[in-house]
């Protein structure tokens, strides 16, 4: 189910620069969300009428609490950068699918996240933790250049920097190239040429790589069709080769989608 | 007592006046999570062509100040699977159904009109004729009163259902096209489509959308469209449904007062998903203070 709700901030903080981590307080929406999946939040300016998509970061089924982390990006991020603990934001989510954490298991996996794709693994992370079915997890984190959530993964961490100052230097395949890491799965969120590289390093290895896809959404609910990806077969729903980031997605299988 | 809100559409009795503009709420499947669609007055549908068409690259969308483009460029799933699986799903509420058709020549148009006319659950046929005419270079078929009134006996011919056309704003006088429109014998007019916009992404120096131009649709239209609504309701007989903009009662009162009979609301559905019920409760609040008993009286008041 997909819940529209008026969500109370609990916490509010600057993790990094002009990266903020949110605390919600949700009555269904954190209940039922899976890792990779996303919430439209909605601005209070009421120019600004379309949802702006945010990954969930950590949802706890239990009190209810959402988190997300962003990067100001424009107006409406930097809106949000200043709600302020009691104010309250209009959500609407879970959305989309998610990643599959099944597959998982018994699995070599890498959680490969760049930049502000980072906040989507942590509640994959904790998830594979607690059904500790995979034979063995690592996150593969790419900054440009300050570290942020690196505290929050539980796995072990590799880190590449593109100016050095920590890990390896250049970009996450550099990373796991220079400790000679292998992985049987790849579950990663990041910029587009990130996804590229590592959709073009899974074909070449032969591996099973999950990727989380970005688009401009204005109903985020699958009924706009303004999100969509190329696909490479027909998709079912729409009978051409499309496919739905915000309903289909925005989790992908890498050889499913053209990027 | 409580008002009547019920409208006449050529012969159609909508429960109230308050639709679903096309393409804002696909078929209402993916709404119908969220509000009950049996309150709405009818659900118009997405943009269907006798075949599936692909669309539109991505970016397809923008957002713009109270407002956003979009060039979705009518992708749609093609008429077989139209009929099976939206319709269908369709079947299930009680309000009516409009169908809205795309084509990009008059014999696609008239291919999904006869389709459609053997179909039980359309109650009223809208045509989008700010679609592509392969034909004519791709310029929009509903831009020229000749192509207009040629396109509109067109579909009459082979229609069973009710014909409301859609008009374009992107005109010089859209009071021509209305009469264009009602000369061709359409049973009601939709206005107004997007207006043709553009955004250009400073931070890449290019277009905002891959395809250079996208429709303008939400609040920021909205006083065109009241004013283009007014100017056709003066000039012909035929029942309007007014779109562009509504977000709020007062938006929806004020196209009714205009002259529609009955109204659309397309962005604001992105916006809050529960739009159309609000609009539809504000009217009645509106009536109830008011003292009015008959929306109808409401309809082309403002002359
Ligand atoms: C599934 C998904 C998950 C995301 N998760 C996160 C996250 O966890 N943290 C985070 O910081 N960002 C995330 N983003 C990107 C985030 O949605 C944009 O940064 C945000 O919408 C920018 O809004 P703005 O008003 O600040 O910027 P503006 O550029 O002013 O926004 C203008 C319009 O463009 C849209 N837009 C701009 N950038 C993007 C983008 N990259 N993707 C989609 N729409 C965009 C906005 O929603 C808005 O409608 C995610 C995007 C998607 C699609
Ligand atoms: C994303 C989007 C898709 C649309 N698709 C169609 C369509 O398929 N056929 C059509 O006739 N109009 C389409 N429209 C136009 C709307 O039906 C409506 O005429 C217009 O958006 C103005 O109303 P609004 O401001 O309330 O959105 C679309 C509009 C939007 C925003
Ligand atoms: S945002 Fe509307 S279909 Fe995905």
């Amino acid at each position: 189910m997909k819940y529209r709700e008026q969500a109370a901030v609990l916490n509010i903080e600057e993790i990094g620069k002009d990266i903020f981590s949110l605390v919600l307080q949700t009555r269904q929406i954190a209940q039922e969300a899976v890792p990779g999946q996303f919430v439209s939040v909605y601005s209070n300016d009421r120019s600004r009428l379309l949802p702006r998509p945010i990954s969930i970061c950590e949802a706890d089924g239990e009190s209810g609490c959402l988190r997300l982390v962003f990067r100001i990006a424009g107006e409406g991020t930097r809106e949000f950068s200043r709600l302020e603990p009691g104010d309250r934001v209009d959500l609407v989510g879970p959305l989309g699918n998610g990643f599959p954490a099944e597959r998982a298991e018994g699995k070599r996996v890498w959680l490969v996240g760049g930049g502000i794709g980072i906040p989507p693994m942590i509640q994959l992370d904790h998830v594979l933790e607690e059904m500790g079915a995979a034979a063995s997890v690592t996150a593969v984190l790419g900054y440009r250049d300050e570290q942020f959530l690196l505290d929050d993964f539980t796995s072990e961490c590799v880190i590449a920097t593109e100016d050095g100052s920590a890990g390896t230097k250049g970009n996450v395949l550099d990373a796991v190239r220079e400790r000679g890491l292998k992985a049987d799965v790849i579950y990663a969120c990041g910029p587009t040429p990130m996804l590229r590289a590592l959709k073009a390093y899974a074909l070449q290895e032969g591996i099973e790589c999950w990727l989380s896809l970005e688009e401009k959404m204005a109903c985020g609910i699958g009924a706009c069709l303004s999100c969509v990806c190329r696909s490479t077969e027909k998709d079912e729903h729409s009978q051409v080769n499309n496919k739905r980031i915000c309903t289909e997605g925005p989790v992908f299988l890498s050889t499913d989608i053209e990027l | 007592m409580t008002p009547n809100l019920s409208v006449d559409l050529c012969g159609v009795t909508l429960k109230n006046p308050v639709m679903v503009a096309s393409g804002t709420f696909g078929a209402g499947e993916e709404f119908s999570q969220f509000l009950d669609l049996n309150r709405l007055g009818a659900v118009v549908t997405k943009g269907v062509a006798s075949v599936p068409w692909p669309g539109n690259p991505t970016p397809r969308i923008c957002e713009t100040p109270s407002g956003m483009l979009n060039a979705i460029g009518l992708q749609n799933p093609g008429y077989e699977v139209f009929a099976k699986r939206d319709l269908k799903f369709l079947e299930n509420y009680d309000t009516k159904v409009i169908v809205n058709v795309c084509g990009h020549s008059v014999e696609e148009y008239i291919d999904c009109v006869e389709k459609l006319s053997e179909e039980s659950r359309p109650d009223m046929l809208e045509i989008n004729i700010s679609c592509p005419n392969v034909r004519e270079g791709g310029i929009a078929f509903g831009t020229s009163p000749e192509g207009v009134e040629k396109i509109t006996e067109a579909v009459k011919r082979v229609a069973r259902q009710p014909v409301i056309m859609k008009l374009s704003p992107n005109v010089t006088d859209i009071t021509q096209i209305a009469k264009a429109a009602e000369a061709g014998g359409a049973d009601a007019l939709s206005m107004i489509n997007t207006m043709t916009g553009m955004k250009i992404d400073i931070r890449r120096r290019t277009f905002a959308l891959a395809n250079r131009t996208g429709g303008l649709s939400g609040p920021a239209i909205h006083p065109v469209a009241v004013r283009m609504v007014w100017q056709c309701a003066q000039a012909v007989k035929i029942p309007i449904i007014g779109m562009g903009g509504i977000a709020s009662a007062e938006d929806a009162l004020e196209m009714i007062m205009a002259g529609a009979s009955a109204v659309s609301v397309g962005t604001a559905n992105f916006h809050d998903q529960t739009a159309t019920l609000q609009i539809i409760d504000g009217i009645q609040q509106y009536l109830e203070e008011n003292n009015i008993e008959d929306i109808r009286e409401l309809i082309g008041c403002v002359k």
